[in-house]
């Protein structure tokens, strides 16, 4: 069973729609921390601002993210699910993170090497530096484009998986053990993304 | 690297792709759902339908020709036409929309932006916007035109584009309405100025004709995805071609594999 946590942020229809497509039938919409906590797999998607996150923590989600993460389950955060695995974000300076891992998301820079950034950073941009460890990543190359839409990203850690480059390297993939994040829009991604939640659903 | 995009526009009415040709004439270039599915396969980045009846009794077959091109469609996918509240805009997101165009209903009530925006995200929203020239006079007294370009708003382009993004906004499709259909090339000028007033993305559309004019465009023009409909419909030449022809002459695309 797959646990899509709803914390009333943005669009899930594409996110369902995707893991219907690759054949999943098994998962369930919820609000729900004893679903949630129930679940083999928990994805965490999310398109918005960093403070819905809050919703988490006061419907008791974060502690059953927590919880579930401890005994073993597969976790997979989205766009924003992906930040909320940090400690924070200056987006929302207010909302605390899972801090799963260290670091905070902070806001593209308006300038890079002299050169104004615009931001949002919306588009196809490509994943580098590839984890050969990744379970989330295998049968993607280098260079493989994804589809990105945000303005608050998350710092290069030991445990990014894949970086992207816009104003700098920042977080595309993260991933350690059975805890995942993914910065771009894998229900977007063409066959990038596909293969990334394929291999997500065959865990 | 961030690639420039080429967006995929399908025209739809009752149910079907309809495209106009030399401004009249009404000509069916097929089923939506399949023409997306060739326009994504070929590489274009995304995909927008826009609903060019949007009559009231036009509503639930958009629905279910939204419903129907979402289903397999993995790029991200816009919906326009006839998108009045932030209801109306539920509905089409519901039924697989990732983002809404919305145009004249933004000019006459701009709260729009923000109140789809704060269901759905910024990302989810874009402020399409018809321009006209005037003549005789610099391109940044260029105006804003609404229903279907029958209406001066009463409105300079730079100023709305700033209030646009001002509420909220994700990104700013304009259209020149000087150059649409006429296939000599984008209005580079005109999009060069708005980009540089917004931070938000500038989406270019009208005039496109040939690979050149999506070079100008991304250089010139200054624009980070540009609108592609006539260009493609009959065969003419389709993303994989485009693409190639972009990456040649310099300009960062994501090329189909």
């Amino acid at each position: 069973m797959i646990a899509i946590i709803d914390y009333k942020a943005g669009n899930l229809t594409s996110v369902v729609k995707t893991l219907n497509y690759l054949g999943v039938h098994e998962m369930v919409v919820t609000q729900d921390p004893a679903v949630v906590y129930g679940a083999a797999k928990v994805v965490l998607p999310g398109v918005g601002h960093f403070q819905a996150t809050s919703l988490l923590h006061e419907l008791g989600l974060a502690d059953a993210v927590r919880e579930s993460i401890a005994k073993g389950a597969w976790f997979l955060g989205i766009c924003v699910g992906l930040q909320w695995l940090f400690e924070g974000s200056t987006e929302a300076p207010g909302a605390t993170g899972l801090g799963h891992f260290a670091g905070r998301c902070e806001r593209f820079p308006a300038q890079f090497e002299g050169v104004e950034l615009k931001s949002p950073h919306v588009g196809w941009n490509s994943l580098e530096r590839l984890s050969a460890y990744s379970r989330l990543l295998r049968g993607v190359e280098r260079g493989g484009f994804v589809y990105y839409t945000h303005s608050w990203r998350a710092p290069v850690i030991h445990e990014t998986a894949a970086v992207t480059e816009y104003g700098g390297a920042f977080t595309g993939v993260v991933e350690k053990d059975n805890v995942m994040g993914v910065q771009f829009h894998p229900e977007k991604s063409s066959a990038v993304g596909l293969q990334v939640l394929k291999n997500f659903v065959e865990l | 690297m961030l690639t420039k995009r080429i967006i995929a526009c399908l025209d739809v009415r009752g149910g079907r792709v309809v495209k106009g040709v030399k401004f009249v004439d009404i000509v069916d270039a097929g089923d939506p759902a399949e023409l997306a599915h060739r326009h994504a396969a070929a590489g274009a980045d995304e995909i927008v339908l826009l609903d060019i009846t949007a009559t009231h009794e036009g509503r639930g077959t958009l629905l279910d020709t939204v419903k129907r091109t979402a289903a397999a469609l993995f790029v991200p996918f816009t919906v326009g036409g006839g998108i009045r509240s932030a209801e109306d805009a539920a509905a089409v997101f519901d039924a697989g929309a990732d983002k809404v165009s919305i145009n004249s209903s933004a000019i006459a009530r701009p709260e729009l932006i923000g109140e789809i925006g704060g269901s759905f995200g910024a990302q989810a929203v874009i402020v399409a916007v018809d321009a006209r020239r005037v003549e005789g006079r610099g391109v940044e007294e260029a105006e804003v035109f609404v229903s279907g370009g029958r209406k001066a708003a009463g409105r300079r382009v730079l100023d709305w584009v700033r209030e646009a993004e001002e509420r909220g906004a994700g990104e700013i499709l304009l259209t020149s309405m000087d150059t649409d259909g006429m296939r000599s090339g984008f209005d580079c000028e005109l999009t060069a100025m708005v980009s540089g007033a917004v931070q938000i993305p500038v989406i270019a559309s009208g005039g496109a004709g040939t690979a050149g004019h999506f070079v100008e465009v991304f250089g010139q023009g200054k624009a980070d995805a540009a609108l592609a409909a006539s260009i493609f419909h009959f065969g003419v030449t389709d993303s994989r071609e485009l693409k190639a022809a972009l990456q040649l002459a310099g300009v960062p695309v994501r090329l189909p594999c």
